[in-house]
Order: structure tokens, then C-alpha cells, then sequence
């Protein structure tokens, strides 16, 4: 359990999806300055990263040893697949919730941190438990990152920063400070 | 404020002026799964193709990766030959089942007179930002590491990747005895067991004497058990000659 | 996309800069800062992505017409997956060291949206002759973007460019450019230095705004 445990911690903060390993900077990038809009996106994202670490499990026991070449369509194929069952889910089962995310969950689709996770859970050989904390704990980290850029951007609206420094180029600056930060987890599991 | 458009939000119209028919048209469900199982058929066999090409030239180069790094870490070598573990923790010519992974196996080296030489083994461990991955020669008889060489590592450039760049580092680990001592640079008395840790990057090389350790002790038994019995056939082996080997064994 | 029907030259040509996919759409940021650390990476991993681009556009293109519509993404990105199967096994096969060191990022080709957004927007509607025009005028813009980004990042973060020493025997690298934040950092003032060149433009037209609502006609450099 332990093991299991690390695994987590490390994929959410020293390993860091967003801030170390660059994947999901499309949401992150496009993520309202709401820090409200980035906890249902990172929500949705977890949802989504959980099922598809278990469907690639799956997938890489039973499918893929005969055909190894086939892994990235089959990737993305049940991906695409896993987010359209999703979305007509959540559709019927709770409308609110439907409308509340809105446009975030056919983005998910593109988003690199759900084909990354299924990449690096493989290149890394986790099983089925692993790849489930392994996705879970870089749901919880690329949903960190994307909380704490939303809330600077909140307290960047209303401070005094010059017009033409505003927008994606100070994302990326505070992007890369984050990333900075991040570096200090570095070495947490070390002996 | 997503400045970002994302292409599927796009109306599904498209443009006016485009190319395009002005009403559309229904695909009856027939049709939309039979273009897809069509295209999905081509695809795989494109992909399938391609692979038949590609292959043999990843295998290729994937076992003479593997074939220079054990002849480095044993301090040269003329042929290795690939030993499983079976069930019983026991080292057989033979691999048990077909999916065996790497760690299962040792690597031995032996020379052109065939005698063996030593024993590579591969072991894997967290360094400090991740998983560090490499390969060291043994010699069951001395009880020495031959040599170390990193397969893989994602340490922090300029410090901890000093552990495969900094051959003064790497060096120590020719002919050092196990179950070698990590000191810091300064506090060494000479032993034949030490190896000096980089300054600034202590976890990294930490982490490197670790993972062999953990091998050795892991390992020193069986080991040591086929070593001796392939002592007793090496012995036989000089009455009759050397059976034709090809060169390296299965990665 | 607008509705206005375009010139070959237009198609070829906004792509590289103008409306450059990394630069100025903001498209494909995964690899675009995850694989800079060193122009020889950036190079492979904008020709790689220019093979799959290139040939999803020609095929998406050519069968447009057979493609129905309610399965046209699905279809899209079958093909762009099918091409980078392709690229991946090609780069194995060829420059193994290259291809390690790009890693899970080339599969990740398949979820750039720029490639997804270029045959949406344009190479569904348009014959195979423009459609090839487009894409290699984005792939162009993608390289182009990729290297300056990985130059920075070389030159900065390991004084070499291509392999190459070029910043002098007492220059101590930036080690920060080659980690993550570096690829955040070089992006952000790329970024930045586009915004003040837009603002310079049209800051000589225009009168200057003080912030606390004092206009001045000011018009002209300082």
C-alpha cells in the first residue's frame, strides 16, 4: 500500500503532470481565470484519467502483447470512445452536472494528459493497481496546477500589470515559476 | 476568456463558398460503420507493414545496445549468453515462459577462450527525480563489481546526471568490492569497498550504490550456484570442444 | 475560418508565420515545450510531426467525399493515428537515439490539435492541391517555432547549438533552460516580445492612453 501511496504522490507533485511532464497545457493554457471553471475541469479530468488508466491496463494484459504496434490507435480509439460514453452518461444521469461542464468534456479528448497517462503507464510496465494510483495521483496534480494558475490569474485581474504583458505570455511566466516551486519536491522520496 | 478555438467546436456547416454540397445528406448507420472498418482495415495494414519493415532493424540495434553495455561493464568480453530464473529462484540456460522480464535475467560474458568472465546483471530504482535504470558486471568468485554503466536516467541535467557523465564517478566502479559503502567526498579511508559520492548530487550516486547492493545481495546466491556449476562444465567443456554459439543471446 | 475563398499563395504562406500554429494559435504546446530541450530534437520532432500533418491532409483531402459527416473526427483521427504509428516505428527503426529521446511525445502527435484542427478547418473542404499547400506551410510554421524555441534553449542551457559549442569555454550554462520551467520561461518571453512589437506597431498610429484616464496626443516613437 505504501508503494502504491508513493506512486501517487509522486505522479501529483514530483512528476507533476502539467508543471514537469507537460501534458494537458491545452486546458491549462485556456483554463478561465476562475478558479471555479478550473476545479470542475480538473474534476472531470480525474474522472476521465481513472477510466482510461484502467481500460489501458486492460488493454496491455489482454489486447496489445499480439499486436504492439496498434497501441496508439487503440489508445485513442477507446479514449475517444470512453469520453463519448461519458458524455451521454452524464447527460442522462445528471443533467446539471452536464451542463455545468459543458464544452470541457469533448476537449478532454484532445487533451495530451489522457494518451500521455496511458503512454507513460505503459512505458513504466504498472499493473493494474499502479496505473490506477498513478492516474489518480496525476489527475490530483494536473488539477493542482490548474487551481493554483486560476487563482493567481483571479489576483492577476485586478493588480497593476501593464496591458500588453497580460495574457499568455504571463501565463506562460507563472507557468514556469510554478514549475519552479514544483522542483522542490523533488528528491521527497529519496533514502 | 479562451482565446483558444478548439476545432471540433466548429459548426459542422463549415463555409459558405467552400467545396461541398448545399443540402445535406443522412449516412444511414450502414454506412458510417462500414467506412470506418474500412479505413480502420487499411490503416492496420499499412501499420502492419511498416512494422514488418521496421523490425528487424529495432531488434537489431536494441541487442547491440545491449551487447555493448555488458561487454563494457565486464571489462570487454567476446560473446554473452542470456541465464533465466526459473520458479524455484534457480539460473537455467533456458527461459521459463516467454514473457520473462529483464530483471529476471543475468547476462554471462565470456572471453575468446570461453572461459567465463563475469556475470552483468540489470537492477532499476528511484533516484531523485526518477526511476534510475543500469547495468553492472559481478564476478561471483572475487565478490567484486566489474564496472557500472547507466541505461537510464532523467536526473537533473548538470548534477545528477553526473552519475553517467563523470567518468571519475563511473570509474570507481571497476573492480570495487561488494556491498560497497557510499562516502562523501573528503571522509574516505582507502577501503576496497568505498566509492565516493558526487558532490551536489549525494541522492543520484546514493541511489546508484543502492540499487547494486540490492541486486548483490538479492542475487549472490544463485548466482553463485550457477557459477560453480558452470564451473564443473566449463572443466568438461575442455575435453570435448566448445559447442558453435551464436554470437549474443536472446535481449 | 472565414467564409472568403483564398489564394495558393495565401494558404501556403500564413501558416509560417503569421498565423503560425505554435507562435500565434497557441496549438500543439505539449511537444512544442517538452521536446526543445535541444535543437536536434526540436528539428526531429517538427519533421515528424510535418510527415504526419502532410499526410493526413493529403488523405483526409483525397476521400472527403466518402468520409460522412457524423464520424469525420473519428475518421480524422484514425488517419492521423495511422500516420503516426507510422512515424514512430520509421524514427525506431532509423534514428533510435532520436527516437528515445523523444519518447511518448511522438505518440502524442495524435492529440496536437493543430494536425486535428488543420483537416477540420481546411483540408475536408478544399481539393488535395490546397490542402497540401496548408499543411506544409503550418509544418513549416511548426518547425520554424520549434527550433527557434529549442535554439533558445540550447544555446542558453548548454552553450551549444546542434551539438555545436558556441557560446565560449567561460560561459556557464543556464541549466534552468533545459528543465521544465525553462521551456514555460522561453515561451512566455517569446510571447511577451511579440505583444510589445504588436504594441510599438500601433502605438506610432495612435494616441497614448494614460491609465488614469489623461489622453495625450503622443503619437510617434520615444
Amino acid at each position: 500500500m505504501g508503494e502504491l501511496f508513493l506512486i501517487l504522490i509522486s505522479a501529483m507533485l514530483v512528476n507533476n503532470f502539467t508543471l514537469v511532464l507537460f501534458l494537458g497545457l491545452c486546458p491549462f493554457m485556456g483554463v478561465s481565470g476562475k478558479v471555479s471553471t478550473a476545479l470542475r475541469m480538473g474534476g472531470a479530468n480525474i474522472f476521465v484519467l481513472t477510466i482510461t488508466s484502467m481500460a489501458a491496463s486492460l488493454l496491455n494484459a489482454y489486447v496489445l502483447p499480439y499486436a504492439p504496434y496498434l497501441r496508439v490507435i487503440s489508445f485513442i480509439v477507446v479514449i475517444a470512445s470512453l469520453v463519448q460514453i461519458v458524455e451521454t452518461v452524464i447527460r442522462k444521469v445528471s443533467p446539471t452536472l452536464f451542463r455545468e461542464l459543458g464544452i470541457f468534456l469533448p476537449l478532454i479528448t484532445t487533451n495530451c494528459a489522457i494518451l500521455g497517462l496511458a503512454i507513460f503507464q505503459t512505458n513504466k510496465g504498472y499493473d493494474f493497481m499502479e496505473g490506477l494510483f498513478f492516474a489518480l495521483g496525476g489527475g490530483l496534480g494536473l488539477t493542482l496546477a490548474l487551481v493554483l494558475m486560476a487563482s493567481i490569474r483571479e489576483q492577476t485581474e485586478v493588480t497593476d500589470i501593464p496591458a500588453m504583458a497580460r495574457g499568455m505570455g504571463l501565463v506562460l511566466i507563472l507557468a514556469g515559476s510554478l514549475s519552479l516551486a514544483f522542483m522542490g519536491f523533488a528528491g521527497m522520496f529519496s533514502s | 476568456m479562451t482565446e483558444q478555438k478548439l476545432p471540433m467546436a466548429e459548426s459542422p456547416q463549415g463555409g459558405v463558398g467552400t467545396a461541398g454540397p448545399p443540402v445535406e445528406v443522412e449516412a444511414s448507420s450502414f454506412r458510417l460503420v462500414g467506412t470506418l472498418t474500412v479505413a480502420g482495415a487499411l490503416a492496420g495494414l499499412a501499420i502492419v507493414l511498416v512494422f514488418q519493415w521496421a523490425r528487424p532493424q529495432i531488434e537489431a540495434y536494441q541487442a547491440r545496445v545491449l551487447a555493448e553495455a555488458v561487454t563494457e561493464v565486464l571489462g570487454g568480453a567476446a560473446r554473452y549468453q542470456t541465464v533465466f530464473m526459473d520458479e524455484d529462484g534457480v539460473y537455467k540456460d533456458q527461459p521459463v515462459a516467454d514473457t520473462a522480464t529483464i530483471e529476471e535475467r543475468i547476462y554471462v560474458g565470456y572471453d575468446e577462450a570461453e572461459n567465463p568472465v563475469g556475470v552483468a546483471v540489470v537492477g532499476a530504482k528511484a533516484g531523485f527525480q526518477d526511476v534510475i535504470r543500469l547495468i553492472f558486471g559481478y564476478d561471483p568468485d572475487a565478490r567484486e563489481v566489474m564496472g557500472m554503466k547507466v541505461l537510464e536516467s532523467r536526473e537533473t541535467p548538470g548534477l545528477g546526471d553526473k552519475i553517467e557523465k563523470d567518468s571519475t564517478f563511473v570509474n570507481q566502479f571497476v573492480r570495487v568490492a561488494t556491498l560497497i559503502q557510499a562516502v562523501k567526498k573528503g571522509r574516505e579511508r582507502g577501503l576496497d569497498e568505498e566509492v565516493v559520492m558526487i558532490t551536489g548530487a549525494t541522492i543520484s550516486s546514493k541511489a546508484v550504490i543502492e540499487i547494486i547492493n540490492m541486486r548483490v545481495e538479492e542475487l549472490e546466491d544463485p548466482i553463485g550456484t550457477y557459477w560453480n556449476s558452470m564451473g564443473a562444465s566449463v572443466a568438461e567443456q575442455e575435453e570435448t570442444p566448445p559447442p558453435t554459439t551464436v554470437g549474443g543471446g536472446a535481449p | 475560418m472565414s467564409p472568403r475563398v483564398t489564394t495558393p499563395q495565401h494558404d501556403l504562406l500564413r501558416g509560417i508565420w503569421r498565423e503560425n500554429p505554435v507562435l500565434v494559435q497557441l496549438l500543439g504546446l505539449c511537444p512544442a515545450l517538452a521536446v526543445t530541450n535541444t535543437v536536434e530534437n526540436s528539428l526531429a520532432m517538427g519533421l515528424a510531426t510535418f510527415f504526419v500533418l502532410l499526410g493526413s491532409s493529403i488523405l483526409v483531402s483525397a476521400f472527403k467525399n466518402l468520409i460522412p459527416k457524423q464520424v469525420r473526427i473519428s475518421a480524422y483521427i484514425l488517419v492521423i493515428a495511422t500516420f503516426v504509428t507510422i512515424a514512430d516505428l520509421v524514427l525506431n527503426a532509423v534514428v533510435p537515439e532520436i527516437h528515445k529521446a523523444l519518447g511518448a511525445f511522438i505518440a502524442l502527435i495524435v492529440v496536437n490539435c493543430m494536425i486535428l484542427g488543420r483537416q477540420e478547418a481546411f483540408a475536408s473542404k478544399n481539393p488535395v492541391g490546397r490542402a497540401i499547400l496548408d499543411a506544409v506551410g503550418t509544418g513549416i510554421g511548426f518547425i520554424i517555432a520549434l527550433t527557434m524555441i529549442g535554439g533558445f534553449r540550447e544555446v542558453l542551457g548548454y552553450g551549444t547549438f546542434l551539438g555545436y559549442p558556441v557560446m565560449g569555454a567561460s560561459f556557464e550554462p543556464w541549466i534552468i533552460m533545459i528543465l521544465p520551467a525553462g521551456g514555460f520561461f522561453t515561451m512566455g518571453f517569446i510571447l511577451l516580445f511579440f505583444a510589445w512589437w504588436e504594441e510599438r506597431k500601433t502605438e506610432r498610429v495612435q494616441p497614448r492612453r494614460w491609465m488614469h484616464g489623461v489622453t495625450s496626443e503622443v503619437g510617434g516613437a520615444d
